[in-house]
């Protein structure tokens, strides 16, 4: 892969009017839109006809700070947007931009049918642990102990595997990466755009300032060691036992398949109405 | 274009199967719903007859998904529509917010039922009078128009989209139970003979650049939609002219909300329709909106029949609301009576335009039956 410098992807992507970004210094956010960003570039895709959506929270702004049609809806909402953007115009291209606490607390339902009805796009999964934007609440998908405003004695609950959740739910195309996968999480992405159906990215992704202070980690570096302690390659995820894989979140591609996407099994309904009412053979 | 319904002639049929065929003739191709009664009806029209104009209906997991799809699609280009009723209507509000904020063209269908809660799911109630025009938080302005009968729930239905489209702006059509499961006659027209209209979109860069600015000084932008090349940002955060959001200046947040109410106010006389029954000489007037409207021109006849000069102005856009025709109508009455199927909503309204000018009387009833004229009639004469 031919690799572009990162400022002829920002000169041709983002809105300079826009910059800067509201991220913190060390936050996981703009590597991953970078590596989609690269994506699209590598794929040569059109810029005029792919549209952004997201909900609410840091990883939501990421569509304003890009130069496509976007929509920054509500928080957790975005893939219910979306369903009515796709189906009402399938010539569009759709990547979701969405946070943990978005698409699996608040946005969970949405997240499941989406999956369910194999929408077609692309999910670009910020898992942070936290609610970055409202500073530090824990988050569904925060492994137990890990501490937030809201859990300051360390999270009692079962955390949510967002990937795992896809896959069961019938996602074509999941995996999951650290934002220190530079060129896997890239690949996945060009992968994930090219596919018809429901494909999701996940990336966990450091937030320092509302995340890594809570749970002593105050910089990026610190919480690139830890993911690398804590994540676990699949092929070898395989040959551990239950015990040894507490705690470990398993990094890699789950699921790559072609079930029919929704905007294809509506057009059939299209024609199996127009059939069975007798308007067309 | 081939109709899944015969057009350019009259049928016999329910409220919600009339507002489903006008949507149709009004150009909706996307509709997103989640079934409740009394609106279930709609849903399942549509269901049936989208696809044979190749159009979507589809099922969401509930009515935050309805109603964000309709957005989403109409910025996609669509006519898009939902149909709840106070409990999903409820689950809207943010959303509707939404729509408002980002200036989006969408018809809410709220089929009104007995509430709070769960309340009586099958019985006419005109309870969602407030949560139609307040429902969403945050100073906002939106459309909101109630029909009487069912040929008006298809006449008001095409309205709604056209409205919609005209201002940019979410319409509510806020009918109730009673109209929605009631077969009446309806003509339905050929789409010759219906008048739509469609929004405007950006005619060159510089309008498009501006998604949210006032180009035509009406206050209503161009809508630059989805795929166009115009690459632009929408978002429910207070923004400027071009979509950024600018959240702590507190002068563009009140000139964005000011433009949003102001498209509507400026064109409140087209906007606002009425109806007047017996009201030129009248000493007492009765002051209504949906289905007590009918109870009441049977109870300004009786009345008459009686010697008392009874009048009916019948409201069919609730929102906005004429307060000054109101303070006029209270300067030329001794009384106004406002007979609602709740404990007071619409009262609240009337009682603000009358100034003083004239008593205001509630006549209310809850329960889920409408009012019997005599109920009127017996309340005006004491
Ligand atoms: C209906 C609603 N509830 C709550 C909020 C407040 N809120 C804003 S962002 C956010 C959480 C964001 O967390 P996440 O989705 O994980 O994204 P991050 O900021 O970490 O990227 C919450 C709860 C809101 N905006 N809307
Ligand atoms: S709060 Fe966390 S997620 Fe949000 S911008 Fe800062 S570092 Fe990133």
């Amino acid at each position: 892969m031919y690799l572009k410098s990162a400022y002829e992807i920002r000169d041709k992507y983002l809105r300079k009017d826009m910059l800067p970004t509201i991220f913190c210094p060390g936050c996981g956010i703009g590597s991953v839109l970078q590596f989609t960003l690269r994506a699209i570039d590598d794929l040569g895709l059109n810029q005029d006809e792919i549209v952004w959506v997201s909900g609410i929270g840091c990883s939501s702004r990421v569509p304003g700070f890009v130069n496509f049609d976007g929509l920054h809806t509500t928080h957790g909402r975005a893939l219910a947007f979306a369903t009515g953007i796709k189906l009402a115009n399938p010539d569009l291209k759709i990547i979701a931009f969405m946070g943990d606490g978005d698409a699996a607390a608040i946005g969970g339902n949405h997240f499941i049918h989406a999956i369910r009805r194999n929408l077609d796009v692309t999910v670009i999964l910020i898992n942070n642990f936290t609610y970055g934007m409202t500073g530090g609440q824990v988050a569904p998908t925060a492994l137990k102990g890990l501490r937030g405003t809201t859990a300051p004695y360390g999270q009692f609950e079962n955390p949510f595997d967002i990937a795992n959740l896809a896959v069961s739910a019938g996602a074509n195309y999941v995996a999951r990466w650290t934002v220190f996968n530079y060129l896997q999480g890239i690949n996945s992405i060009k992968k994930a755009l090219q596919k018809e159906g429901f494909t999701l990215v996940e990336f966990l992704s450091p937030c320092p300032i509302s995340f890594g202070r809570r749970n002593r980690m105050k910089t990026a570096p610190e919480l690139i060691r830890w993911y690398q302690k804590i994540t676990v390659p699949l092929a070898k995820a395989k040959k551990m036992s239950e015990e040894e894989l507490e705690g470990k979140i398993v990094i890699g591609e789950f699921a790559d398949r072609d079930r029919p996407g929704l905007v294809r099994e509506y057009q059939e309904y299209i024609k199996r109405a127009k059939k069975m009412m007798g308007w067309e053979q | 274009m081939r109709y899944p319904f015969p057009v350019g002639r009259s049928d016999f049929i329910q409220g919600d199967e009339a507002i489903a065929r006008a949507a149709i003739l009004a150009g909706c191709r996307f509709y997103a719903g989640y079934p409740i009664t009394p609106a279930s009806e709609i849903f399942e029209a549509m269901a049936l007859y989208m696809p044979l104009v190749d159009g979507v209906s589809i099922q969401m997991e509930d009515e935050i998904a309805s109603i964000a799809a309709i957005i989403g699609a109409s910025w996609a280009g669509a006519k898009a529509m939902t149909a709840t009723s106070g409990p999903g209507f409820s689950l809207m509000q943010e959303n509707l917010g939404y729509a408002v904020m980002t200036e989006t063209p969408i018809v809410v269908v709220d089929v009104q039922r007995g509430g709070p809660s769960t309340g009586q799911p099958t019985l006419p109630a005109q309870g969602d009078i407030m949560q139609s025009i307040w429902g969403t938080h945050g100073d906002h302005m939106l459309i909101v128009l109630s029909p009487s009968t069912v040929q008006e729930a298809f006449d008001f239905t095409i309205r709604a989209f056209n409205l919609a489209e005209k201002y940019r702006t979410p319409v509510v059509l806020l009918t109730d139970a009673e109209i929605a499961h009631m077969r009446e006659r309806v003509y339905i027209p050929k789409p010759e003979e219906i008048e739509l209209v469609e929004r405007k979109l950006p005619q060159n860069e510089e309008e498009a650049k501006l998604p949210f600015g006032d180009p035509h000084g009406d206050g209503v932008p161009p809508m630059p939609i989805f795929g166009k090349g115009y690459r632009t940002y929408v978002t429910g955060l207070t923004h400027d002219e071009r979509g950024r959001p600018r959240t702590v200046e507190a002068e563009i947040h009140e000139r964005l909300i000011k433009r949003i109410f102001r498209k509507i106010l400026d064109h409140k006389d087209e906007i606002i329709s009425m109806e007047e029954f017996m009201l030129d000489d009248a000493e007492v007037a009765i002051v209504t909106t949906g289905i007590v409207s009918r109870s009441a021109v049977r109870a300004v006849k009786i009345l008459r029949e009686k010697g008392v000069k009874a009048g009916l102005l019948k409201l069919n856009t609730i929102w906005p609301f004429d307060f000054d025709y109101i303070e006029e109508l209270a300067e030329r009455v001794r009384k106004i009576y406002v007979p609602e199927m709740n404990l007071g909503q619409l009262y609240h309204l009337v009682k603000e335009g009358a100034n003083g000018k004239a008593e205001v009387e509630l006549i209310a009833k809850i329960g889920g039956e409408v009012h019997t004229p005599m109920e009127i009639v017996e309340r005006v004469v004491g």
